[in-house]
């Protein structure tokens, strides 16, 4: 079985974002990139499940410009096989990342397609979802446990209420949560390993995707801030400041 | 004029609030607006739905393999009653976030994730980068808008409305690739994090499960509902479901009292719409002193006991 696992390149956790002045975008001049966190747990429980031989081959897949070859590289050091960038200059709606995937689905015929269940950029969370729907397969997301039983797969999944337990058949698609694993830390010797796996890079034309989508976004602003509080010195201040407040 | 199908998110008993709030974003739009109600024995939830102010109609659609939520089965019926719908519309919750974009891939449009304010039927405010930013997100014309409401925004619509009923049975069977097993929920007798007025929040500092205890005795207390963060939750201090945060619940009490909790942005896009947030932390420079209105610089061990002393 082969498990494709997508990747996105994302400013990276730890940066502030700023919004730019003329409310263009985000400033992302010089700024940090990384692997989206969720997209190296996804990886992690690919290397997992190849690692206790429920699968053969793990892909780690891209969409982007030159420059997410990077943390692709980044994927094939953790281990994955081979790399796949969707080459596009145009950052890609979730509608249109999940047509190429499904162009990539059915080149690669794996079994399963694991994928963070969002980005940290955008905070969509779609990607996962409309990919099961294109490919009419079963989702799981949010998951925070994932058994392999030979074609089938019981899934935990991270809800409001709790944890929802679901029995998916393979092939099918599953979205990652924070808690399903530890992602492994690469070391040296595997980034100069890494640099001579296999890297396909893939046109989006050739696919037959195209960037247009429904929506756009036309002003980022910064948020609303809140004002600046008060201090109080002890419980009993700060009883009496909530009771005086009337919010106790 | 917009019409706006709104996906009722419900246990089977009773209808979530945060089906209220998708009401209040749709009015927001001036539409006319419908409920779809998917499930199994759901006549009172469809009752609960008919009662929302400025509803016309429910859609209730009953049948037994649709008592779980499973997206792939509930996507199906709701794209087999839109037709008729410019909007379609479910809470940003968990049932939400798993169920709206497969709804949104099989209409062949992208959502619009977690609206925050309605600029017109077809333009919205919604946030990015952990809320660091907000942008306008236009819908182009003539496309559906499928989207998540962000529950935090908005306030639940009233309940004094009486919309007409119309029930409908399944389009489709069964989407046999997925089973329910089972869900397991914890928390209890609390009030639930998403919709109580008052919530206590623990973090890394509460340094055990056993410790976090404290943290329910205050709760208790003040009759609140109780948060974590992160580090708290991947500790094993507290169960999941109790994570505040981008990737947890985003929350809107009127009090939020965080112990011990650092204040990373992950966490604070929790908390940002919150009414009052109270902050004790036993570091002066901790960046949760940025946002709170009320904050106290102490150690949380000695705070908490003075103020379950001084609550009588
Ligand atoms: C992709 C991603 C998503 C994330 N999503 C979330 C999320 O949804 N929610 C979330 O919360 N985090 C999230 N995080 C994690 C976040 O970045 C922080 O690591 C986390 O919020 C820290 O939790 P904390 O404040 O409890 O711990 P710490 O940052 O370790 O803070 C502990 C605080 O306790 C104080 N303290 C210690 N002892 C005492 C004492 N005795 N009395 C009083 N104060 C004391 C310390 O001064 C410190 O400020 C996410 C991270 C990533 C990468």
């Amino acid at each position: 079985m082969k498990i494709l696992v997508g990747i996105k390149r994302v400013v990276d956790y730890n940066v502030r974002v700023r919004v730019l002045p003329d409310g263009s975008g985000v400033d992302t001049d010089g700024v940090k990139m990384s692997v989206n966190p969720f997209d190296e747990i996804a990886l992690e429980e690919a290397l997992r499940i190849r690692e206790a031989g429920n699968a053969d081959e793990v892909i780690v897949v891209s969409a982007g410009g030159d420059e997410c070859q990077q943390q692709l590289r980044t994927g094939l050091a953790m281990g994955a096989d081979r790399a796949i960038q969707i080459q596009t200059g145009e950052s890609l709606q979730p509608l249109s990342l999940a047509r190429a995937f499904m162009k990539v689905i059915e080149r690669e015929e794996p079994g399963l397609v694991i994928l963070g269940k969002q980005a940290i950029d955008d905070d969509n969370s779609q990607t996962g979802q409309m990919l099961a729907a294109l490919w009419d397969r079963p989702q799981a997301t949010f998951a925070s446990r994932v058994v392999l039983n030979g074609s089938s797969a019981a899934v935990t999944r991270e809800v409001d209420a709790g944890l929802e337990t679901i029995e998916i058949d393979l092939p099918a698609v599953i979205t990652v949560d924070l808690r399903l694993n530890e992602p492994r830390f690469v070391k040296l010797p595997d980034i100069m390993k890494a640099k001579r796996k296999p890297l396909d890079v893939i046109p989006l034309d050739e696919l037959g995707v195209t960037v247009e989508g429904n929506l756009s976004v036309t002003r980022h602003a910064p948020p609303a801030q809140r004002e600046k509080g008060i201090m109080v010195e002890d419980a009993a201040q700060l009883v009496q400041e909530l009771k005086n407040r009337g919010l106790i | 004029m917009s019409r706006v199908l709104i996906i009722a998110e419900h246990d089977g008993s009773s209808l979530n609030m945060s089906t209220a709030k998708c009401v209040s974003c749709a009015q927001a739009i001036g539409a006319e607006i419908d409920i779809a109600v998917f499930g199994n024995g759901i006549d009172a939830v469809a009752a609960e739905a008919a009662a929302l102010d400025s509803v016309s109609k429910v859609i209730a659609v009953n049948a037994p393999h649709l008592e779980a939520p499973i997206a792939a089965n509930w996507a199906t019926e709701a794209v087999a009653i839109s037709a008729d719908y410019s909007h379609i519309f479910g809470p940003s919750t968990t049932l939400g976030k798993d169920l709206m974009p497969r709804i949104a891939a099989l209409c062949g449009v992208n959502q619009v994730s977690d609206i925050m304010e309605v600029n017109s039927a077809t333009s919205f405010k919604r946030p990015i980068y952990a809320g660091n930013a907000i942008v306008d997100v236009d819908a182009a014309a003539g496309a559906r808008v499928v989207a998540t409401v962000r529950t935090a925004s908005w306030k639940a619509a009233a309940g004094s409305g009486s919309a007409e009923l119309e029930q409908r049975s399944a389009a489709a069977t069964q989407a046999s690739h997925t089973r329910f097993v089972g869900m397991e929920v914890e928390g209890g007798e609390r009030p639930d994090l998403q919709s109580a007025p008052r919530v206590v929040s623990g973090g890394r500092a509460l340094g055990s499960e056993e410790q976090f205890e404290l943290i329910y005795r205050l709760a208790d207390k003040l009759g609140a509902g109780v948060g974590a963060s992160r580090a708290a939750v991947d500790a094993g201090y507290c169960p999941n479901d109790m994570q505040v945060g981008q990737t947890g619940k985003i929350i809107s009490p009127d009090l939020y009292l965080a112990f011990g909790i650092s204040g990373a942005i992950q966490h604070v896009t929790g908390i940002k719409d919150a009414g009052t947030i109270v902050a004790v932390n036993k570091d002066s420079e901790a960046p949760i002193f940025e946002i709170s209105d009320i904050g106290l610089v102490g150690d949380l061990f000695t705070v908490i006991p003075e103020m379950e002393g001084l609550l009588g």
